[in-house]
């Protein structure tokens, strides 16, 4: 990590919606973490903790209407840096495919399912790098065999729905990285893939960092991508960062029982047979308020009455040894001993795990 | 693309055989044959039978009906019994006039409610919004012949802004190349004719266009909306794109698919509204002439209006097709 400023600080950025008769949600609520250039940053959470909101927030894709969104997200641009929360639209539109990109979910809906791989290729090109004529399309062409798609020439006069899987997501990331963007956003990219493919895409998204050193928020609610992929993960639980760590000593040293309730849950080859899994108890709908103290403690084993009083700050974590913590911070007034859960929180480096869950985060 | 069309004019047989199967049970159903329509009240039964024979009406069903298809197939629709003069060659010598009307509302139809629909859309919840939407419920409310009469009454006769019947002005000459005067007018450069015939045209046309107006705005509207939502409006968004190619490309291509479809059948349908308009304005179109054929139990001339209407739906149904398929490859490649 260096330690000179970095590409993206994002402090506490909430998004409320407001709906007319259903009062308000608070879809972010004060959510921080910085992203490095060449380093990957997760941001990890169940079904509707955030993370696609705050993806959306960045990029300002949210609707202008019914939503509020506060906090600051600055970004250093060649011309000097920014709050991107605070960009104009037409601002925005020059800055999104240019300096920062992002890749969604679902690859086949997210092509226009009636012009040509070519053109949403091309198109980009035109916009951004103001290419013309013969160059684009061998551009285009370029771009797609650097991401994997063989025979790229002929895929340039094919529609998405003649693409598999997997050759769409590649074509996304083609576009995505068309500008070399210095911040690209992964919107669980590899989740509507079959699991072969999946750890493709995932290797190819660490290369085009390494290579091009872009700045990655991965946006999953998988811990094995996690584990494979991300540098420094945020662990979010109703809009808030619950805890945030470089990827080691998250997976050695979990402190919040939701993180620790999260790894717990991930199918093992190596559980005996016939043992059911072990998931975290209730759902997100038993959440209380942030206010009213820690969102997670319904659904937590170690609460305590402390826990009821009030938003539980981000402190850092302390170590046995009295050493830096490396960035180790946690929203938890009783967060679990690190010596006691070892053993049962440690794990591999998995690169893939299964899905068992398709809903978008 | 050449084996698509073959195949879908294959299909065509079928479609209109069950059709005149329908036909023609339909019509030995009708209660009052022409045998008293074209006889005086006070014939008697004798002559009737007469008549009927002469006709050829007392054969066996399954004879007169091999001979109705024999004659179809020979384009020979019978010989109307208001005219004397065969149905083809009255339909033949109307069809321009028809045929003028419906693309003069057809064109209303799209210039107006494609742009009006996808504003409505854009401008969701705004007073143009909600104008749209309840201007065109509206205009599907409103029978054709109603608002036909209105719009006579009030800008024909009242006003006096448009001319209130026929097709040209009386003591207009002009040269006829096709039968189509507004396309005979600009071939021949005799302008006065066009703008005449276009001030003919422009009420019976609006009047015919309420429906498909109506229609269109509000699947424009549906169809804008949902595209809007769509991921891959999100995509061309987060790829920086200026907002108008966002809007024609990712969003309106998409959003006219299922309004082709719509503008299709609205164009088949636009002749049955056809005889009621025609008839108002007394425009000299096949609609009309169906009118008075239906006071008249002119049968051969309904029965061939009938197999008209069909035809031409499902020539219009392949049009839409092959436009479909060339707009949407999901469809070409199957």
């Amino acid at each position: 990590m260096s330690s000179s400023t970095p590409l993206l600080a994002v402090d506490e950025l909430s998004v409320v919606f407001h709906r007319r008769g259903s009062g308000e949600t608070r879809a972010v609520d004060g959510v921080s973490f910085s992203l490095e250039e060449g380093r990957v940053t997760g941001l990890v959470g169940e079904s509707g903790c955030g993370k696609s909101v705050t993806s959306l927030a960045l990029m300002g894709l949210l609707p202008d209407r019914g939503v509020k969104v506060g906090g600051s997200a600055v970004m250093q641009l060649p011309d000097g840096e920014a709050d991107l929360l605070r960009l104009s639209q037409r601002r925005l539109r020059d800055l999104r495919g240019s300096q920062m990109a992002m890749i969604f979910q679902d690859p086949l809906s997210s092509l226009n399912p009636v012009v040509p791989i070519g053109m949403q290729v091309t198109e980009i090109l035109k916009r951004h790098r103001g290419m013309r004529g013969v160059a684009v399309r061998k551009e285009a062409a370029d771009l797609l065999y650097r991401v994997g798609i063989p025979d790229p020439t002929r895929r340039l006069d094919e529609y998405p729905h003649q693409l598999s899987g997997g050759m769409r997501q590649r074509a996304l990331i083609a576009m995505a990285v068309a500008c070399k963007p210095r911040l690209m956003i992964a919107d669980e990219p590899t989740t509507a893939l079959d699991v072969t493919i999946q750890a493709q895409i995932l290797e190819l998204l660490k290369d085009l960092v390494t290579e091009e050193g872009t700045a990655l928020l991965m946006i999953t609610h998988d811990l094995g991508v996690v584990a494979g992929l991300c540098d420094d993960i945020n662990v979010l639980y109703a809009g808030r960062a619950v805890e945030t760590a470089p990827r080691e000593p998250l997976f050695a040293d979990p402190t919040h029982p939701y993180t620790v309730g999260l790894l717990g849950s991930i199918p093992r080859l190596d559980a005996p047979r016939g043992e059911s899994l072990t998931p975290v108890r209730g759902s997100a709908n038993d959440n209380i308020a942030w206010v009213d103290g820690c969102a997670f403690a319904p659904r937590c084993d170690h609460y305590t009455m402390e826990c009821l009083q009030g938003p539980p700050p981000l402190v850092s974590v302390e170590k046995g040894d009295g050493g830096d913590d490396g960035g180790h911070v946690h929203r938890c007034v009783n967060p679990i001993d690190h010596a006691a859960v070892a053993d049962r929180a440690v794990l591999d480096s998995p690169t893939v795990a299964d899905e068992d869950e398709e809903e978008r985060g | 693309m050449l084996r698509f069309i073959v195949r879908r004019l294959l299909q065509l047989i079928p479609t209109l055989g069950g059709l005149s199967i329908l036909l023609f049970v339909w019509l030995q159903r009708l209660p009052g044959g022409p045998e008293y329509a074209l006889l005086p009240d006070d014939a008697t039964p004798e002559q009737r039978a007469m008549l009927r024979r002469s006709l050829g009406l007392d054969e066996p069903l399954m004879v007169q009906y091999l001979a109705f298809l024999r004659r179809i197939a020979q384009g020979d629709l019978g010989t109307s019994l208001q005219t004397s003069r065969p149905v083809l060659d009255e339909f033949f010598l109307r069809f321009p006039a028809t045929f003028e009307l419906g693309v003069t509302a057809i064109l209303i139809a799209v210039i107006i409610g494609l742009p009006l629909g996808y504003l409505a859309a854009r401008r969701r919840g705004t007073i143009l919004d909600f104008a749209a939407v309840g201007g065109s419920l509206l205009g599907i409310c409103t029978p054709v012949f109603f608002l036909a009469f209105i719009l006579k009454v009030v800008f024909a006769e009242g006003m006096g802004w448009f001319p209130s019947a026929f097709r040209l002005s009386p003591g207009l000459t002009r040269t006829d190349i096709t039968g189509f005067v507004v396309l005979d007018g600009v071939m021949t450069r005799e302008w006065d004719v066009v703008w005449d015939a276009l001030a003919h045209l422009a009420l019976p046309g609006l009047a015919l266009a309420s429906i498909p107006l109506a229609v269109i705005t509000r699947m424009t509207r549906a169809s804008v909306l949902e595209v809007m939502e769509e991921d891959y409006v999100r995509t061309a968004n987060a790829k920086g794109l200026h907002r108008t190619t966002v809007r024609t490309r990712h969003v309106l291509r998409n959003a006219l698919l299922p309004v082709v479809t719509a503008v299709g059948l609205l164009t088949g349908s636009l002749f049955a509204g056809a005889v009621l308009t025609e008839s108002v304005f007394a425009f000299p179109g096949i609609g009309s002439f169906v009118y008075i054929a239906t006071q008249e139990r002119d049968y051969p001339v309904l029965t061939g209006f009938i197999l008209l209407i069909a035809t031409m739906y499902v020539f219009i149904n392949l049009l839409v097709d092959i436009s479909y398929s060339l707009l949407d490859p999901r469809v070409r490649a199957q």
